[in-house]
């Protein structure tokens, strides 16, 4: 069980929570995640990044999209709730070095991600280029903190209204195209966004590394749910990843595989939507028991 | 039990034959026990229990089993104690059930083996304890020998229900501590047997249930989670600590729980768990899954409530397992209760050689599973969207036996043909997780990755401290084989602990 310490909603559908969890604050390194169910019998198993970590607090930071019945639910814990299950810190670390020029791309939620690459590759000496993109300004996520991480932070927005109106791919471009190339490119975010990413730096030869979200259940090699085809070879996304050469990835058989319990879940979001209007879904009933106990309390 | 229609016929038939032998004045002799035919389990009816998650085998009754017992020629050398993984001392147990003594029987057992609930439905008996059984031999059928494994689940089972579960006594605390890591069957039976000793234990899981494979693989319809729960609860009430959640070699690296943590010795039980794929075109279409994903998803993740879990289920109609083994069988079978309409099991070798527990393939088979031998698939066919929608399969026969003997699969040139499906499940084996070994380079693991022991009556790795049993250590194997690897590394543990 893992207390949650704090929570903020950064926009519309987007949450950071920071939650007791002193081991994993220790252990994890960045690009690794967690894996946490918002209940013990009958709770998915979802796979979120670590954030940021405070050793000295014992805590972790999740940023989360509010995508599906998991993610919503979640969206609904508040400070001094207990997340029944919480298991990480897991996947294979980003490998960290002095490269010396490295853009970091980043879309919506993706940020989350980035941010703990950003700041141990800064800490390796690298220079830093950070490109953030999103639908409009009131969407962008750790804007300060990736200000502060970055050498040059280029904010791309799809309506103009902050920064410069295009896609994260345009300025890409044109710093593939300078004379002195970057180093390392990292592209984290929707498939779609890290698929053209690595097709923009493919031509130019340069390294770019991308962090899969494929769907999973256990995160420990043991299920093979999370496999994906790179170059020749099928790779366990948990163990062997989350991180692979974004110029090897088979982006269109992974995103048909992410697509595979569409149905499912939009089945289970529309119920628990209508179990909400009828108060009568778990949480509801999670809620009422608090109460209850609260009132026995008093 | 309610459900069980053939339970009462049974059960009068079996009262019929003790009846007739207590109104005997002469002993019995070796004749009339041969003479007595074998019982029959009672079952759930097949096409009923093909869309239900009850357990499918209801288990003896008191008469049955009496009668069962009788069958026993309590033979000079009995072949069935050499035969099993643990040596239970089968005659003594059996004549305890005959004598009606049921909990004398269970304490018997309870002296070489943890798990006899689970034992007693899961252990492939016609391969070891029932396989050179004097009764099976004399009537030229293993399937006729003393049903061992029956009686050993009635004894464990009457223990349950009647709640007399005994607690093992635990000696006074040591101040040592061992961790253990996994909690399947090897990792429970080490944890009890070194807890007896007086020393603190903790069990690592990674999941957030306890059990390992006896949780998350092996279906309800064959093992009631409540059965593990149960040997679970008597671990608790020995003071075993668990801490699920926790990942070794993750949360934490497996020399700090030594240098850091304060263990004195670990005992690794992570099992195999890294499922192998045939590495055929096509086999990472939408709706090929291996067997581990779909009975974990089933299971663990209850998925098969679909009112009630949110882990989405893959509801295909059409399903095709690949492989013979019992993991094959229970994602067969599974997948019927998920609501296939057809599904069929392909195996390159003959039924003669399924290496599945013949009771397991009997059950599939009355539950409608198609078996189609000697076929093998050589690609998996997507649609536009990448979902599968069927399979290009080869034709095979027997050849050669193969260094293990068993007669290689030969393929048939131009005798392929197209398979229909919409969902492939991989069951064609397990390899060893990674995990523990790749973050602890000091432990030995063969190229399969299994770890290497340096001392094989204690299970001892070759760093000082650390023991590994089960299916890390013997490739995936059996429960009762991963228990008596448990019992081994126990005896290792405590021996160094007291040297200590
Ligand atoms: C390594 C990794 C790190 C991630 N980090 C973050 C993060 O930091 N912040 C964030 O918002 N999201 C992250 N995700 C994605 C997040 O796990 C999914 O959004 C979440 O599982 C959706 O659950 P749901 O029930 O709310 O939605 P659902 O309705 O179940 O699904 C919505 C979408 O999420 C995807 N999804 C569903 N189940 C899983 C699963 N078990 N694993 C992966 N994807 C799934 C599906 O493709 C689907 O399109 C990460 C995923 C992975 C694999
Ligand atoms: C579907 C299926 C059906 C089967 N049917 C039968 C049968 O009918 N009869 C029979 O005798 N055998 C059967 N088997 C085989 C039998 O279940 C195994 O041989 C046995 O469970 C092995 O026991 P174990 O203790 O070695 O490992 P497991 O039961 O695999 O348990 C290992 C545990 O360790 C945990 N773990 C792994 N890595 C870590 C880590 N790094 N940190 C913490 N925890 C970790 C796992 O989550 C798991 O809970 C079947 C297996 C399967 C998959
Ligand atoms: S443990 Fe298995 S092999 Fe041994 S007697 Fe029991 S059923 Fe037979
Ligand atoms: S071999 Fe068969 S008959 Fe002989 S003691 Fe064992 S169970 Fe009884
Ligand atoms: S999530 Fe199961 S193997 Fe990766």
């Amino acid at each position: 069980m893992a207390k949650i310490l704090f929570k903020k909603q950064l926009s519309p559908a987007v949450y950071q929570i920071r939650v007791e969890a002193p081991l994993i604050a220790e252990e994890r390194k960045a690009g690794q995640f967690i894996i946490l169910q918002i209940d013990k019998d009958f709770g998915e198993r979802v796979p979120l990044t670590i954030a940021d970590a405070d050793t000295k607090e014992g805590s972790i930071t999740l940023i989360f999209q509010s995508v599906g019945k998991s993610t919503k639910q979640l969206a609904t814990f508040e400070v001094g709730d207990d997340i029944p299950v919480l298991v990480g810190p897991l996947g294979t670390p980003t490998h960290i070095e002095k490269y010396g020029h490295v853009v970091c791309v980043c879309g919506g939620v993706g940020i989350a991600p980035m941010h703990p690459i950003v700041q141990a590759m800064k800490a390796a000496g690298n220079k830093i280029t950070t490109i953030m993109g999103a639908r409009n300004k009131d969407l962008f996520l750790m804007k300060e903190e990736m200000e502060a991480l970055s050498d040059e932070l280029i904010l791309m927005t799809d309506d103009g209204s902050l920064g410069r109106k295009g896609l994260v791919t345009e300025p890409l471009k044109e710093l593939c195209e300078q004379a002195r190339k970057p180093d390392l490119v990292i592209a984290i975010g929707p498939p779609a966004m890290m698929k053209f990413s690595a097709l923009t730096t493919k031509p130019y030869q340069i390294k770019t590394m991308v962090s899969l979200n494929s769907i999973m259940v256990d995160g420990t090699g043991m299920c093979g749910g999370c496999r994906v085809n790179i170059g020749d070879t099928v790779k366990f996304v948990c163990v062997d990843g989350p991180e692979f050469d974004g110029h090897q990835v088979d982006w269109e058989n992974m995103m048909q595989r992410m697509n595979a319990f569409k149905d499912e879940e939009d089945e289970s979001v529309h119920r628990f939507g209508t179990h909400n209007a009828n108060h009568k879904c778990r949480i509801d009933k999670m809620t009422d028991d608090k109460i209850k106990e609260n009132e026995k309390g008093a | 039990m309610s459900n069980c229609d053939t339970l009462h016929t049974l059960d009068a038939e079996a009262k019929e034959i003790l009846a007739k032998i207590n109104a005997r004045t002469e002993p019995l002799k070796k004749s009339d026990r041969l003479a007595i035919k074998p019982l029959a389990m009672p079952e759930l009816n097949p096409s009923y229990r093909a869309r239900s998650m009850d357990e499918v085998s209801c288990g003896f009754t008191e008469s049955q089993a009496m009668a069962e017992a009788l069958r026993c020629l309590d033979c000079k050398r009995p072949f069935c104690v050499e035969d099993c993984p643990v040596h239970i001392d089968i005659p003594a147990f059996i004549a305890k059930i005959a004598e009606g003594d049921f909990k004398g029987a269970i304490a018997k057992i309870k002296e070489t083996s943890l798990l006899p609930a689970v034992c007693g439905r899961v252990c492939p008996q016609e391969r070891q304890c029932q396989l050179n059984c004097t009764v099976g031999k004399f009537h030229k059928d293993v399937g006729k020998s003393v049903g061992i494994g029956r009686l050993e689940r009635f004894v464990a089972d009457y223990e349950r229900e009647y709640g007399e579960i005994v607690v093992p006594e635990v000696k006074a605390p040591t101040g040592k501590k061992v961790a253990v890591i996994g909690s399947g069957p090897a990792g429970l039976v080490t944890a009890a047997d070194v807890r007896r000793e007086g020393h603190e234990v903790t069990i690592f899981e990674a999941f957030h249930k306890l059990g390992g494979v006896m949780r998350y693989g092996i279906p309800e319809f064959r093992l009631p989670k409540e059965i593990v729960d149960r040997e679970i609860e008597t671990l608790e009430a020995m003071g075993v600590q668990f801490q699920t959640n926790f990942v070794i070699g993750r949360t934490r690296k497996l020399m700090d729980l030594l240098h850091k943590d304060g263990f004195d010795a670990v005992f690794i039980g992570t099992g195999a768990g890294l499922p192998l794929f045939m590495g055929i075109k096509g086999e990472s279409s939408v709706g090929v899954f291996a067997a581990n994903e779909y009975l974990t998803r089933a299971n663990l993740m209850k998925a098969y409530d679909t009112q009630n879990a949110d882990t989405p289920m893959w509801h295909g109609k059409n399903i095709v397992v690949l492989g013979g083994g019992n993991v094959a069988m229970d994602a067969a079978r599974m997948a019927l209760r998920l609501g296939a309409e057809k599904v069929r099991i392909v195996y390159r070798r003959s039924m003669a050689e399924l290496p599945a527990r013949a009771e397991e393939i009997h059950h599939a088979q009355e539950e409608g599973v198609e078996f189609c031998i000697l076929q093998n698939p050589s690609e998996i066919l997507a649609d536009e969207k990448g979902r599968v929608r069927g399979m290009i399969i080869d034709r095979y026969e027997l050849g050669e036996p193969d260094a293990k003997g068993r007669p290689k699969p030969v393929k048939l040139e131009g005798q392929s043909f197209e398979m229909e499906c919409d969902t492939v499940l991989v069951a064609i084996g397990n390899g060893s997780n990674p995990l523990i070994s790749q973050s602890t380079p000091d432990l030995k693991v063969n190229k399969r990755g299994n770890i290497e022991l340096s001392d094989e009556d204690r299970n001892k790795t070759f760093v000082e401290g650390i023991y590994a049993g089960g299916d890390i250590v013997l490739g995936a194997a059996t429960v009762i084989l991963a228990m008596g690897e448990g019992r081994k590394a126990a005896k290792g543990i405590n021996e160094y602990l007291a040297s200590k």
